[in-house]
């Protein structure tokens, strides 16, 4: 079962979009890929969840940011690819952007290191 | 977003989790996991494939149109599952929609539509204000020595033309075309571009063409050409004989062009220019008042300064003429407000009568839902209970009244048609009636209709089911003592409302109907049954002289009386009920000289000795003028009583004094030889003193012939036609017509006013009655188990017969009440056009109050009868 803390299942809603398409940047991939490379990427700290997976997939592709064929998977098997499109490039470099805006704003406020606060 | 390919996206995701399964169960396997294993932890991983697919499903929907059309699809499964109920309700709506749809129509087409002619605003009809011996009368026409200064002085504020509507020609019979009397106007030349229409082939007027001296020249109208010439263009430029003069078609109207007044109905098939066409003398005339007069206001004019300045000319017009029959006053209207004065009254009201439908039909389809409401109280009860959104609830209620509306509103647009289709025929006399149709405004007019409706009737019985009451169904279920007793209330209140506006339309119909029956049954002076009127009118250039026409006359009439089958016959100029026919301000000889402006206007008609006795008109005193006193002797009149009565008010005897007509000293003065009873020149006016002189002589070119027999008189009409045709036949006979289609024609208005209004109540009637009938055996159903246990306890039959009848006529007497109280408020606004009927006749209002109590009674008694007849042990098993 996938482990749902509270602050790792916030910051996955709204980052999980850019994460997404910043793993399309390597080259198409079906659904299964993306989860294990964002899995991998991140030592495994963030575990994507399908249920939100796919309908951010579905959202990605209605606002046109990605693209999607049915293709054969490495194991022969029927699967759906997803491409990035221009239009989400241009999404990825904007969402990019602001995120390192975001943690270097909020990098700052928390001080170069984080206080050991005890609870 | 992808709403519409949200299935084939569903279908997607379940690929994709079944792909993303297999791959996990080999990643799993390739780490050394079993089978088994492999696919619990690619399971688990996953999570539940239901929820997201739910998820994506959510995601792809637009909420409220989803909801709608779900709440859509149930309420077509609820309104299916109870047929009865959808026609009933749809059929009320349809009659509400329909009527109103139908109404609104003519009154838009009617009233409120601009004319078809160039910038319809700025045009204007002039009339003068004038006196006479029944009171002062406004909108009366104009003389043309008048207008002739009008137009001058009026030049820099408005173009003015003048009109004469009520002309006639015979049209002679040529190419194997019969004779025909056709309906003409006269016009100035500049009567077309003022009202800005150009003929569709040929041309207008000119000012060349409107002068004594001018060749003779006529325009067609489109009708008139399309029947006589089957619409063939070389029309323009041929010869037409009317009169039996040749004139020269120089024109042909559009189709679209009609002119209508309050005088006149669209009824001109030719136009001629009145310069040419009137006798010269009638140009330079005060006192001979002929005319119309239309103005086209220039940029800035309004009428007000035109009338003032008008006025200010007319009152030194009057000092220069002081003849009695000079008017002294000068009055106007729009084009518009004198072509419909007469239809506007009637048609309001009947858009109020329909719109008090209306409201009735959605109070009860209202009243219905609510019952319904009701009788699913304990579902509505579970549903909330169960989480069941109160807005979720509410729009189903309102989708359940917007289905019943639809329907009610397309089989109303159906049945708008249809009485549109009927009123076109039924009154082709009405001005603009050719104006009527369905168009874009009145479709949305009906999609208005239609949405109000819904609202209105679904919120009430969606706001009846207040979120209190719905738990409160669930506890009250169990014992139904008191069951539903609140939303009762709320429908014994609605019907208060239906029974209260079906008073006030009972009222409106019965005052109509009254009117109408007093109208019908008028005394026109005369026996009316079996009497055959037909007209001819000898053009003067083929009977020149008086004694050619007398001559004429004389021989028609004696063998129109020796034709088997005729009882009597006459000639007069003008038969009883066909109208004015002409008057003239009078005086006594014998009596001092009347002041100045002052006279007897006293009506005019011709009429040869032996028509007294053919019509039925009784000798009260002296004598009939003989068949000698002609021509030049015929200076000997014959009043009537009205007559005697406005020369004679001192009482003295008439017989052997003297008339003369005008108010001067000069002129031929006629003995008064006897007193006859009077006639109505027209059914719904008061009687007019009149006086009846020789038609052979005093000027008489035309007649009527009436023809009196003892039964069948329309059997007559072809041979007396073909003794007409026989003495000439180029000569055409027009309105060929019994005194009683005569009174008919009259009557029409108020017939076609009161039936409607009548239907409308009785519509009003029945829905209220059903409404009452329903309420009550609603309650009846509600009080089962009460009405058992009183039973048991002993209670008396009648008793219980009495306490639910009472608790059925309580909204029905409070609704009675309060309609009674409105309809003497409301009838106020149909005085008009009532004839002889007070607004607040009590007895239409008793028999309007025994009718609704009777018809309340009987609707209230089945169910209370019912309730009273229980059997106390079924009713108490029936929990």
């Amino acid at each position: 079962m996938v482990k749902r803390t509270e602050p790792n299942a916030e910051m996955l809603k709204g980052t999980l979009d850019m994460m997404i398409l910043r793993t399309l940047v390597t080259g198409d991939a079906h659904g299964h890929t993306i989860a294990k490379v964002i899995e991998r990427s991140s030592e495994d700290v963030l575990e994507v969840e399908q249920g939100s997976l796919y309908p951010a997939l579905h959202r990605l592709e209605d606002r046109k940011w990605v693209s999607s064929y049915w293709g054969v998977s490495e194991n022969n098997r029927k699967a759906k690819y997803y491409k990035l499109t221009a239009l989400g490039k241009k999404q990825l470099v904007h969402e990019t952007a602001r995120w390192r805006q975001m943690a270097r704003a909020i990098a700052l406020v928390m001080g170069e290191t984080v206080p050991e606060v005890e609870l | 977003m992808s709403w519409f390919r949200r299935r084939k996206a569903d279908e997607d995701v379940v690929e994709e989790m079944k792909f993303y399964l297999a791959e996990e169960i080999d990643e799993n396997i390739a780490r050394g996991m079993s089978q088994n294993e492999a696919r619990r932890r690619a399971y688990v991983k996953l999570g539940h494939p239901q929820q997201v697919r739910e998820r994506l499903w959510r995601q792809n929907t637009i909420a409220l149109l989803d909801g709608m059309g779900r709440d859509l699809s149930y309420a077509a499964r609820t309104l299916r599952r109870s047929p009865g109920f959808t026609l009933v309700a749809a059929l009320v709506m349809a009659l509400g929609i329909g009527a109103n749809v139908a109404l609104f129509a003519v009154v838009r087409s009617v009233l409120l539509n601009p004319l078809p002619y160039r910038e319809p605003g700025q045009l204007y009809s002039i009339f003068e204000d004038g006196v006479d011996n029944t009171g002062p009368t406004r909108f009366m026409p104009v003389d043309a020595g008048s207008f002739g200064e009008w137009k001058k002085a009026a030049a820099g504020t408005a173009e003015m033309a003048l009109v004469s509507p009520w002309q006639q020609y015979n049209v002679s019979a040529e190419g194997g075309k019969l004779p025909e009397q056709v309906d003409a106007a006269w016009c100035s030349w500049n009567f077309f571009s003022t009202l800005g229409v150009a003929p569709m082939l040929g041309r207008a007027f000119m000012e060349a063409d409107d002068r004594p001296a001018a060749a003779a020249t006529v325009i067609l109208s489109n009708a008139f050409w399309k029947r006589r010439y089957g619409g063939d263009p070389s029309a323009v430029g041929r010869q037409l004989w009317m009169d039996a003069r040749p004139y020269t078609v120089i024109g042909v109207m559009p189709e679209s062009f009609v002119y209508a007044g309050s005088m006149a109905g669209n009824t001109a098939q030719v136009w001629t220019p009145v310069g040419h066409d009137a006798p010269p003398v009638l140009m330079h005339e005060y006192s001979d008042h002929e005319f119309i007069a239309i103005a086209r206001l220039k940029a800035g004019a309004t009428l007000t300064g035109l009338l003032s300045q008008l006025n200010a000319l007319q009152r030194q017009i009057k000092i220069d003429h002081p003849e009695a029959s000079t008017h002294d006053k000068v009055t106007g209207r729009t084009m518009l407000d004198d072509a419909v004065s007469e239809y506007r009254t009637s048609l309001w009201v009947l858009l109020g009568a329909t719109g008090c439908v209306l409201l009735i039909a959605c109070l009860n389809v209202a009243s219905l839902l609510v019952a319904r409401t009701a009788a699913r109280s304990k579902e509505l009860a579970i549903r909330a209970a169960l989480g069941g959104g109160r807005w979720r609830l509410l729009r189903e209620r309102l989708m359940e009244s917007f289905l019943l509306s639809m329907m009610g509103g397309a089989a109303g647009i159906v049945m708008a048609w249809g009485a549109l289709e009927w009123l076109v025929k039924t009154r082709p006399e009405m001005n603009r009636v050719e104006a009527i149709a369905i168009d874009g405004t009145v479709a949305a007019f009906t999609v208005g209709m239609v949405v109000v409706c819904a609202c209105f009737a679904g919120l009430i019985s969606a706001l009846s089911a207040d979120s209190k009451q719905i738990l409160g169904g669930l506890q009250e279920g169990t014992r139904g003592q008191s069951a539903g007793s609140a939303r009762a209330g709320l429908r014994k209140g609605l019907l208060v409302l239906e029974v209260g506006l079906t008073v006030v339309l009972l009222v409106g119909a019965g005052l109509l109907l009254k009117s109408y029956q007093r109208l019908k049954n008028t005394d026109l002076g005369v026996p009316v049954d079996n009497v055959l009127t037909m007209h001819f009118s000898l053009p003067d250039v083929r009977y020149k002289e008086a004694t050619q026409q007398v001559a004429f006359m004389e021989k028609l009439i004696g063998h129109v009386r020796s034709l088997p089958g005729v009882q009597a016959a006459g000639l007069v100029s003008a038969a009883p009920g066909q109208g004015w026919g002409g008057d003239s301000v009078m005086s006594v000889v014998e009596h001092p000289p009347m002041p100045k402006g002052q006279g007897l206007d006293i009506m005019l008609r011709g009429a040869d000795p032996g028509y007294f006795s053919a019509i039925g008109i009784r000798l009260l005193k002296g004598r009939y003028y003989t068949l000698d006193e002609r021509l030049e002797r015929a200076h000997v009149v014959v009043l009537t009583q009205s007559a005697v009565k406005l020369c004679f008010p001192g009482n003295e005897d008439p017989i052997g004094r003297h008339l003369r007509v005008g108010t001067g000293t000069d002129g031929p003065s006629y003995e008064i030889v006897g007193v006859v009873s009077d006639t109505r020149w027209t059914i719904s006016e008061p009687v007019h003193p009149t006086l009846y002189w020789p038609i052979y002589g005093n000027d008489y070119s035309g007649a009527t012939v009436v023809v009196r027999s003892t039964r069948n008189v329309e059997s007559l009409a072809v041979p007396v036609q073909k003794v007409i045709g026989a003495m000439d036949a180029d000569l055409p006979v027009s309105n060929v017509m019994t005194l009683r289609e005569t009174i008919g024609k009259t009557t029409l208005g108020s017939a076609f006013d009161s039936v409607l209004v009548l239907g409308f109540a009785v519509i009003a009637l029945v829905l209220a009655a059903a409404g009452l009938y329903g309420v009550l055996a609603y309650l009846v159903t509600q009080r089962t188990s009460e009405i058992g246990i009183r039973i048991a306890l002993g209670a008396q039959r009648e008793g219980v017969l009495r306490l639910m009848l009472l608790d059925g006529l309580r909204p029905a007497l409070v609704g009675l009440v309060v309609g009674l109280a409105a309809s003497a408020a409301v009838v106020q606004l149909i005085r008009s056009m009532l004839y002889q009927t007070e607004p607040l006749d009590a007895q239409v209002f008793a028999v309007v109050a025994a009718i609704l109590l009777i018809v309340a009674g009987v609707a209230c008694m089945a169910p209370a009868w019912r309730a009273s007849r229980m059997d106390p042990m079924r009713a108490l098993r029936m929990e």
